[in-house]
């Protein structure tokens, strides 16, 4: 199987439509390659990282028709017409997700090569249940590995997005604002 | 010397420096980048332990001619990955020495035709005998490392063991053993090379230490100083397996580069990296101690196995900082230690977070459950009846001059975990329960830098400039890889300056940009590099007052003012600064003895563990971690390192098991390497006390190795404690435990009846 001389533009292979972060998207790439590789090749959406290739790592986890899968397992043939959502997309109109802004306040990323897969899992998380016990949060996030942190600031940095949800949305910091704090 | 108080920003919970870059996706690690032209390299491998190469033959079913093909006779300079001793080849010439070792490198512009074409290069060897087990080694009748199989040994003395032994009410014996653990970064080993007559060789890559690779490229190359340039791509964790590695997969890129004419990537997938990069050194340490009948110790006699692997690499090093803690926070007036590392023919052990003082850390603390069972003392107690204080010396006979707060740490521990209350309760509930719970304890010293003489030798350079555009930039080769080095450093610098957090980025970790402030290891960061940048920070406001006019106060625009002042004068605002050792570091390198570090961070580690006697599973329930580690630059990055390196500890203890069968890592994918999950690990009570030692960072000590060493001894303390069985290994999975709880039962039901 090649993939390089076939990428986006390739006439040999079928189209396969997809949405990613809300954005309409064509590929023509073989079926069976890696959603993955589509994701960061094709795309170049590269927040999505490969850690293992095996699905047990979780750090290319993605939502896939509001589900969360290892898009490492799930060949791209397998997306037509789903929505996808990746970290790229987890920033809406310049502010930072609730997530992103306790990960970053509470120590959640260390080394960041788990964080757009924890990100993910977490985002998973809140949606299905808004207010999560700490049981429930450690569950959520037991398909993502992180050898950085043990874990303990990933767990407090989702309970207080959860705490930032619930309380006044109107403190939140734009990603510039946040940029200039570099 | 600043307290607490008087800083605005060190001390201060400031965002991470690169975090917005980490959370939205958009920070750039090694596999994200492409260059033009770009071709992508594998390597083929030895499939055997140890051999002599016959033949390589390439199959007829590859058109080869599309393949850059690179083998040791390509290279210019030396074939040798430079490190400490100049003994691994940088690929195999005739002979290999471990599975996995690189014999031959292909690139090709599709990256998915390598795989088939790796397969497709034929081997043939004549095998000769290897060596498995540091036992095996030691007899020596198979010489596979230099005449002996030796590859460093230490021999430490102080005062007179020989005749302690008669004084003793006791002596007691242990071995204690530990296995080799994967740092399973979860970003793989990667790096991208380019090559041209012109300019040489440039790598970007994830990695540690920019300028040991930068000394490797330019002696397998034989190029100048100024051909070679290394840059750090965001780094998706180390923890000491990207101190060495890098540096062979480095120059294995470049030779493709060279041959093929195009840049060229090589980023490991997780079975190749698991199989083919370093890991922490298994070991076996044997304690003889000597104790009067109060508990005191009076001599200690050790021997300290480790295993190397097939090349010497960090050997050395690693078991000198076995060596120097090998004796733990006590006092001891007679010691002996042998420490030898010792070849064998797997894939060579490397630096991993703590180097070689968990393994010691591991067997002088279980060893003290053993003394104190065996003498009828409560652990704690007898811990606390030999700690270290001021005044005293340890093992090298260095004097004990900075504060030592044990006493304090320990009963800190203790009344935060509720110890003595929490194994009441146990004792009370596990004759009837089929699990059984137990509290253990660990009190350890992780000495911060390089050894002894090792920052001298290093000379550090690092420092500060101020660019046009209004930033402080800080210029080290120390690298960010998730620790927090560029939130630390930048904080340093900008507390100093009295400008703000914001004002001060930085500069790329670029050998082209950056001056050589020594490998980012050790502990070393926030102390020693903390040091230099505080100072040259220092510096640069003196030459702003002396010739730009600045005020003894000042606005951070009167400082940028003065800058642009000066700049006006000199065409640049740059201060840099060397290490300058504390006074009275004297250290013997032939006798170990002195000055081992220039300072300890100390801690006192509570592991409460529940066994399951139907299960043999043992999970760790609740964890409390007190420490000394010096003034706490940011307490958020701090806990998080301690957090994080105790669920490695936690992993090294219970959970991660390097299989090996005929040399070969034989579980070499995360289904079957494990290492704690979310559900895993237990909650983590983080605790500092800090005393600033004056000649760190704004006060700092180091932090970042010290909680991978008491996990594993507070563990296994709680499991005897739980069971009483002592478990010496690690690591100690449910069949070991079910092996030593039923070969201990019978003895147990004989006494309960």
């Amino acid at each position: 199987m090649s993939t390089n001389e076939s990428a986006t533009s390739s006439k040999r292979w079928p189209a396969i439509r997809f949405n990613v972060n809300s954005e309409a998207r064509i590929v023509k790439v073989p079926p069976m390659k890696r959603l993955l590789d589509v994701l960061r090749e094709d795309l170049h959406l590269t927040g999505t990282k490969e850690g293992c290739g095996e699905g047990e790592c979780g750090s290319c986890s993605i939502r896939m028709n509001g589900e969360l899968v290892n898009s490492c397992l799930v060949p791209v043939l397998q997306v037509e017409g789903a929505d996808i959502q990746t970290v790229e997309g987890l920033a809406l109109d310049g502010a930072l997700h609730p997530l992103q802004e306790a990960f970053l306040c509470h120590g959640g990323a260390q080394c960041g090569i788990c964080t757009p897969g924890m990100l993910m899992a977490a985002a998973q998380l809140l949606e299905r249940s808004p207010n999560p016990d700490m049981p429930q949060i450690r569950e959520a996030l037991a398909g993502n590995l992180c050898r950085c942190t043990g874990f303990i600031r990933i767990f407090e940095s989702v309970a207080a997005a959860v705490d930032a949800q619930s309380a006044s949305p109107a403190t939140k910091l734009t990603t510039e604002q946040m940029h200039h704090a570099r | 010397m600043s307290t607490p108080s008087t800083t605005r920003i060190v001390g201060a919970n400031v965002p991470r420096k690169e975090g917005v870059d980490k959370l939205l996706g958009r920070a750039c690690y090694v596999d994200d980048i492409d260059r033009d032209g770009m071709w992508h390299g594998a390597t083929v491998r030895s499939s055997i332990p140890r051999g002599l190469i016959r033949s390589i033959a390439f199959d007829r079913r590859i058109d080869w001619s599309e393949f850059a093909i690179v083998t040791a006779a390509d290279i210019p300079g030396e074939n040798c990955i430079q490190l400490i001793v100049a003994d691994q080849p940088c690929l195999a010439d005739g002979k290999v020495n471990h599975c996995e070792e690189a014999i031959l490198l292909l690139a090709h512009p599709d990256k998915h035709k390598l795989r088939e074409a790796v397969g497709a290069v034929q081997i043939e060897y004549e095998p000769l005998q290897p060596i498995f087990t540091i036992e095996e080694s030691e007899r020596q009748d198979v010489a596979v490392w230099g005449a002996d199989n030796l590859l460093k040994s230490f021999l430490l003395e102080k005062g007179d063991v020989d005749s302690a032994w008669a004084h003793a009410a006791r002596i007691i014996e242990g071995e204690y053993r530990t296995g080799a653990q994967e740092h399973l970064y979860i970003e793989n080993q990667g790096v991208i090379a380019e090559y041209s007559a012109e300019s040489g060789v440039t790598v970007w890559g994830s990695l540690q230490c920019p300028y040991y690779v930068f000394k490797a490229l330019r002696a397998v190359f034989d190029l100048p100083e100024d051909k070679v340039r290394v840059i750090q791509t965001e780094t998706g964790g180390a923890f000491g397996g990207k101190e060495d590695y890098p540096s062979t997969l480095a120059c294995h890129a470049a030779l493709l580069a060279m041959k093929s004419g195009h840049p060229v990537k090589m980023v490991y997938d997780r079975m190749e990296d698991l199989a083919a990069t370093t890991k922490r050194h298994p070991s076996c340490v044997r304690h003889r101690t000597a104790v009067d009948r109060n508990g005191k110790l009076l001599a200690m006699e050790i021997d300290l196995a480790a295993d190397g692997g097939a090349y010497a690499t960090l050997s050395s090093t690693v078991l000198s900082r076995a060596t120097l803690h090998s004796t733990g926070p006590y006092v001891c007036p007679n010691i002996r230690l042998h420490a030898r590392s010792w070849a064998t023919n797997y894939v060579p052990y490397g630096a991993f977070r703590g180097f070689g003082a968990p393994q010691a850390i591991f067997a002088m603390e279980r060893h003290m459950d053993e003394i104190a069972a065996a003498i009828g003392i409560d652990p704690i107690e007898l811990r606390r009846r030999n700690f270290l204080h001021v005044g005293d010396t340890n093992a090298t006979e260095q004097l004990m001059r900075e504060p030592v707060i044990l006493d304090q740490l320990l009963d800190r521990a203790l009344k935060e975990s509720d110890y003595h209350a929490r194994r009441a309760q146990f004792a009370r509930e596990n004759p009837a329960s089929p699990v059984k719970r137990g509290m253990g304890i660990a009190a350890f010293y992780h000495g911060s830098g390089f050894t002894g003489s090792g920052e001298v030798y290093l000379n550090s350079l690092g420092g500060i400039d101020v660019m046009p555009d209004g930033k402080v930039r800080v210029l080290v080769s120390n690298t960010e890889f998730g620790q927090g080095t560029n939130t630390i450093l930048t904080q340093i610098a900008a507390e100093a300056l009295g400008i703000d957090y914001a004002d001060v980025t930085m500069a790329a970790p670029d050998t082209g940009v950056v001056p050589n402030s020594g490998p980012t290891v050790a502990s070393r960061t926030s102390m020693v590099i903390g040091r230099i940048i505080e100072r040259a920070c220092s510096q640069l406001l003196e030459l702003l007052r002396e010739h730009a006019g600045l005020g003894a106060t000042y606005t951070p625009a009167e400082f940028f003012a003065a800058c642009e002042r000066y700049r006006a004068l000199h065409g640049e605002v740059v201060s840099l600064c060397r290490y300058e050792a504390p006074p009275g570091i004297v250290w013997d390198d032939q006798r170990y003895h002195g000055e081992a570090y220039g300072a300890y961070a100390w801690a006192v580690y509570v592991a409460q563990v529940a066994v399951d006697t139907v299960t043999y599973s043992a999970e760790v329930e609740d964890f409390w971690a007190v420490q000394e580690v010096g003034r706490v630059l940011h307490p958020v990055l701090a806990a998080g390192q301690i957090e994080g390196g105790i669920a490695q500890g936690i992993g090294y203890a219970l959970y991660e098991k390097v299989v090996w069968q005929d040399g070969r890592m034989a579980n070499n994918q995360m289904t079957n390497y494990i290492m704690p999950t979310a559900e895993d690990v237990p909650p983590i009570h983080v605790s500092f006390e800090e005393i600033p030692f004056q000649f760190g960072g704004f006060g700092a000590k180091g932090l970042g190795e010290l909680p991978h060493d008491g996990p594993a001894p507070a563990i296994l303390n709680a499991i005897r404690d739980a069971t009483g069985v002592a478990f010496n290994s690690i690591p100690l999975l449910p069949e070991d435990l079910y092996l030593g709880l039923a070969a201990a039962q019978p003895a147990e039901e004989t006494a309960a009846r």
